[in-house]
């Protein structure tokens, strides 16, 4: 099973920051293996952000994102207490929800 | 002709070292701005999560989790232990670094055999070794705290002395010692400026990186494992893990750069 | 009616599974548990930066100096490029970025919507020195930025 994520919501000002790092292959699907076969794409594909329960970010993802992926975001009109809910689903059909609350 | 060739390679290398000392090269300027943009994020955290984990969790033959664990500040004390290592241990009567010490607890109090904890020290991106998430979270709690090895112990400045020797030791098809990459000023190998590790300032902020998520290899690596990679790059063979040389070289390093603010795990090239 | 981007999402991601919508109206999954699950295909596989455009709706776009994106001159290791993108264009509702060289240029594209400012922060892989490229959608119109991006390959070290 997946990692849990690393979540970080803070205030800064009026600003709420969140930044999100993820534990995932993010396997291109270009390289081989040491036998020279090819492995086969697992990557990350939807990722969405909901704080105190409006979705904020909806995205979708591609190869090209590092492994172990790491993304920030800022938003206006949450505040300290609120919820963050990141879920991401990947192109095997895995997927994690995590949480954490605005600081 | 082995000697013409280190030969060679040291002249490159100063000529390459006074360049940079003349001018700050761009390259060098434009990867500085990389790895500040790189921030603090740190998949690292992954490991230290996961470590985390499995330092409180049941296992091996004996089921005891790793909380009794005595890292050199007392039973179950995490917090700054790495600080304060590599130390002699009066229970071992030998100077181990942590990942020697949490291996032996792992072998003590849970039963582990020495032989399992030797299958695979080093694990891979796909997947890390329980070692490999223990030490990232033992180390993770002295972020932040002033590296104050000992070296009041006998056995810790014979290791010190020891580690220095095989530092020096040249040996191997090249005729190298750790010395030839790590013991001069600003030399470096294409980009990657080479610390001189016989010096305080520099020791300092090489050590206090250690151990390092590389984001070549997309894996936390170890300083016993940094240690046996420098080995390799000699084409010497490769040290038996936890050995008591390669316990010395870590004793070397920490005592010459000691006094930082430890800030590892690093996120590295 | 502009609907919102977020709500439209669910509406999306509902449609296209006839299962999971059942779920929904069945009230047994929360609308906030179905996820966008139309990746765009069409963009993502596209070989070149032209058809990942093209794939996104995207075929016609200006150069922005309102669209702000900071990337390192040089790279120490392409497996790892941190990149940031900011939009001073008013009503930005979406970024993406992209690697003109990497095999599949499109790496990722954010919708914001319900209060999230248009900027993110990603790190991309880049098999070799390229342009990066971020281009931001609003009021239904493309706008771009670019800079290269010297990827160099490390030696020993650390």
């Amino acid at each position: 099973m997946a990692d849990p994520m690393k979540i970080r919501a803070q205030m800064k000002g009026d600003v709420t920051e969140v930044r999100v790092l993820m534990g995932h292959a993010m396997e291109t699907g270009q390289r081989k293996d040491a036998a020279g076969k090819a492995i086969p794409a697992h990557f990350i594909q939807s990722m969405t952000v909901d704080v105190g329960g409006k979705r904020m970010v909806d995205a979708q993802i591609g190869t090209s994102i590092s492994r172990n992926p790491v993304f920030g975001f800022k938003m206006k009109g949450a505040k300290a207490g609120d919820k963050v809910v990141v879920s991401w689903v990947d192109n095997k059909g895995d997927k994690r929800t995590d949480e954490a609350t605005v600081a | 002709m082995k000697f013409s060739i280190v030969a060679i390679a040291a002249l490159a290398a100063a000529w390459a070292g006074t360049a940079l000392a003349q001018a700050k090269d761009p390259t060098i300027a434009g990867i500085e701005k990389y790895r500040e943009m790189l921030g603090d994020d740190n998949p690292a955290e992954l490991y230290e999560a996961r470590g985390e984990q499995a330092w409180k969790k049941k296992a091996g033959p004996k089921n005891v989790s790793l909380e009794n664990c005595d890292l050199g500040l007392g039973p179950g004390v995490v917090k700054g232990a790495y600080a304060q290592t590599p130390r002699y241990f009066a229970d071992v009567d030998r100077v181990m670094d942590m990942e020697t010490r949490i291996n032996w607890c792992r072998m003590t109090q849970q039963g582990i055999s020495e032989a399992d904890i030797r299958k695979r020290p080093f694990g891979s991106a796909d997947k890390p070794s329980e070692i490999e998430d223990l030490l990232t979270y033992v180390v993770t709690a002295s972020k932040g705290m002033t590296m104050n090895v000992p070296s009041n112990h006998p056995k810790e400045r014979a290791a010190y002395e020891l580690g220095q020797a095989v530092f020096h030791m040249r040996a191997g098809p090249y005729d190298f010692s750790c010395a030839t990459c790590h013991g001069e000023d600003n030399l470096r190998i294409r980009l990657q400026e080479l610390p001189n590790l016989t010096k305080s300032e520099d020791a300092k902020r090489a050590y206090i990186g250690w151990p390092a998520y590389r984001v070549s290899t997309s894996r936390v690596h170890t300083m016993q494992w940094r240690i046996n990679d420098c080995f390799r790059q000699q084409r010497l063979p490769e040290p038996r893990y936890m050995s008591e040389a390669v316990n010395a070289l870590i004793t070397y390093m920490a005592q010459t750069g000691n006094g930082a603010e430890y800030k590892g795990p690093a996120l590295k090239r | 009616m502009e609907m919102n981007p977020a709500r439209r999402t669910v509406l999306r991601g509902a449609s296209s599974l006839g299962a999971l919508s059942a779920l929904v109206l069945a009230g047994v999954l929360k609308p906030t548990a179905v996820y966008a699950a139309e990746w765009n295909k069409a963009a993502f596989e596209a070989k070149d930066t032209a058809g990942a455009l093209k794939g996104m709706g995207a075929a016609a776009s200006a150069d922005s100096k309102d669209l702000v994106l900071k990337v390192p001159d040089i790279a120490e290791n392409g497996a790892v490029v941190p990149v940031d993108v900011l939009s001073n264009i008013p009503n930005t509702t979406s970024i993406a970025i992209l690697v003109e060289k990497n095999p599949q240029p499109l790496c990722a594209q954010f919708d914001f919507a319900n209060g999230a400012l248009p900027e993110v922060a990603a790190r991309l892989k880049m098999g070799q020195t390229s342009l990066v490229k971020a281009v931001a959608k609003a009021d239904g119109k493309f706008y771009t930025a670019q800079k290269e991006v010297k990827v160099t390959v490390g030696g020993c070290g650390g």
